[in-house]
């Protein structure tokens, strides 16, 4: 039996939907520990021997299944850096819920650094889910800095959906991706930052099967003082077809920053990015205000809808 | 009841002042339904848009039921019961369509209430509850949407700019049956329409043209409709589909 703290009820509530322990295979780390493990007939989580992270091996064909590997700390001070890898046999589709929250009542900074291999077998599905979250109101910072890696063989598909809405203070996420032929990568982007937050995220696609595609959107707003840099590069090596968009809402102070990058290497690559920042348009608000709402509760709605 | 009092509207325009709206009275009673007509420019717009108080008049006063409302913001107004129904449909990103008529109900309702609503204005509920308001809707589908928010939000003073504007000949014959239902359920509100579509006018009660800024003539449809009837104020939809239709 898992014994876990109100707190950490809570960021595993905000991080992976979970109320209690998950169906499935499972993997918690709280504090820097395991506090529960489950394996199934097609799942293994194996810890690796140098205590750095786990391995997750799915085997080719499971159809179905799911792995929740939640990550809470609720301990002022930690710094922990974890590599989880994930290999995803042939013909298998899964779900994988990741996602870290932070709790941090301290003065000390917080911080998770969670390194994800992903090797997607042939033909393989895999949807994979990432929530971000940030509570307490120590002085101390709440850092996450994740880095995931995606290696897609011949035909697979991922499709990723990453969040981070509120209070983690800063982050730097790196995202690469290299896709055989006919594999597929969908990545849906959300992320909200206030205060004096900082966020960074770059993507390389490296598009190098004939026939593979990706496409990498994110939406996000900057409130306060925060800033956001948005970085997705991709690279067309062979006869595939990219998209990549960035479109922002900038609020108060902030700051946003996008740098869409093509580089086609080959003739048949289709490659397109869009980018938009601006404020939300002022019919809008008056819109919702016309159906009673205040101004501010109109700019909620509007965001809650944007980043949705 | 609304009351208008002498409102005045200017705007600055090359270092000049430019009168839209010049000296308007005028008052729009309980349980009727009001079309303001008149020629592009003359200021129907701004006058639909100074009710919902969007635009703040220069001087003048606006009374809704003994109540003075001028000062009042957007969202008071909305509160005291004033719709309005855009000209040009707001698009959103991620605001989906049960979202949009929830927000108009101000409570928590269910997706088949809201489907009523979608079904009022002639949308196949079904296909549309999950859809975003934004550019993937046909003029047509936003307009009705639109009005849907204004049903859904249950006004005592439902505004409605120009609803013609913007959509296919099959969607307006569409609208006009959602207005005549309007119509027969209008007991304890009252309609304004911003129009010059004739058959718009064909189903009010009152006609009030507007011209330059001034109210230039006003009277029930049975007086109106005989001097405006093939002017601009009384515009008929395309005679091609109506032929369309009688050939068959």
């Amino acid at each position: 039996m898992i014994q876990i703290d109100e707190i950490q009820k809570r960021l595993l509530k905000e991080v992976a939907d979970l109320h209690q322990v998950p169906e499935g295979a499972y993997n918690i780390r709280s504090n820097g520990k395991a506090i529960g493990r489950a394996s199934t007939a097609n799942i293994d989580i194996i810890p690796k021997e140098n205590g750095s992270g786990i391995d997750i091996r799915i085997k080719p064909g499971t159809k179905n299944e799911s792995v929740h590997i939640p990550v809470v700390m609720s301990q002022s001070g930690l710094k922990e850096l974890v590599y989880n890898d994930f290999y995803i046999g042939e013909g298998a589709d899964v779900v994988i819920v990741a996602g870290c929250g932070i709790d941090n009542c301290g003065p000390e900074d917080s911080e998770h650094d969670g390194i994800h291999r992903f090797y997607v077998g042939r033909g393989a599905n895999v949807k994979y889910v990432e929530k971000h979250y940030g509570s307490g109101h120590g002085t101390g910072k709440r850092i996450l800095n994740p880095g995931t890696e995606v290696y897609m063989e011949e035909d697979s598909s991922m499709e990723m959906e990453m969040v981070q809405i509120k209070g983690v203070d800063d982050t730097n996420r790196t995202t690469k991706a290299e896709l055989a032929n006919g594999a597929r990568l969908v990545v849906r982007e959300r992320l909200m930052t206030h205060g004096e937050q900082t966020a960074i995220s770059t993507y390389l696609v490296d598009l190098n099967g004939d026939g593979s595609s990706a496409d990498v959107v994110s939406r996000s707003v900057a409130r306060d003082t925060s800033y956001q840099k948005f970085d997705a590069k991709l690279v067309g090596n062979a006869a595939c077809s990219g998209h990549t968009e960035c479109d922002s809402i900038i609020m108060d102070k902030g700051r946003i920053l996008a740098v869409p990058g093509l580089e086609a290497n080959s003739v048949d690559a289709a490659l397109v990015h869009e980018a938009a920042i601006g404020k939300i348009a002022g019919d809008q608000i008056i819109k919702l205000m016309t159906l009673g709402l205040t101004e501010a509760e109109a700019e909620e709605q509007i965001i809650n809808g944007f980043l949705k | 009841m609304l009351e208008l009092q002498d409102i005045y509207f200017n705007v600055k325009a090359d270092d000049a002042k430019k009168e839209i709206i010049n000296g308007i009275s005028l008052t729009i009673p309980d349980d009727k339904l009001v079309v303001i007509t008149g020629p592009n420019g003359g200021g129907k717009s701004t006058l639909a848009r100074l009710i919902a108080g969007i635009e703040k008049p220069t001087s003048g006063r606006i009374i809704l039921h003994g109540e003075d409302i001028t000062e009042m913001s957007i969202t008071d107004r909305a509160k005291k019961g004033i719709g309005f129904a855009f000209q040009q449909p707001v698009k959103f990103k991620g605001i989906q369509v049960f979202d949009l008529i929830r927000l108009a109900s101000g409570k928590r309702i269910s997706v088949s209430e809201a489907c009523t609503y979608l079904s009022a204005v002639g949308l196949c509920a079904r296909d549309y509850i999950n859809r975003e308001v934004n550019g993937s809707l046909s003029g047509g589908e936003l307009k009705r949407i639109e009005i849907a928010t204004v049903l859904a939000k249950g006004s005592v003073l439902s505004v409605f700019d120009e609803p013609e504007a913007g959509i296919d000949l099959w969607s307006f014959q569409n609208l006009i049956e959602v207005f005549e239902s309007m119509r027969k359920n209008i007991k304890g509100s009252s309609i304004l329409i911003i129009s010059h579509q004739e058959r718009i006018l064909n189903i009010a009660d009152e006609i009030i043209v507007l011209k330059d800024g001034k109210l230039t003539a006003q009277g029930s449809k049975e007086e109106m409709m005989p001097q405006l009837t093939g002017t601009s104020s009384a515009v008929r939809e395309c005679s091609m589909l109506s032929g369309a239709k009688e050939v068959r």
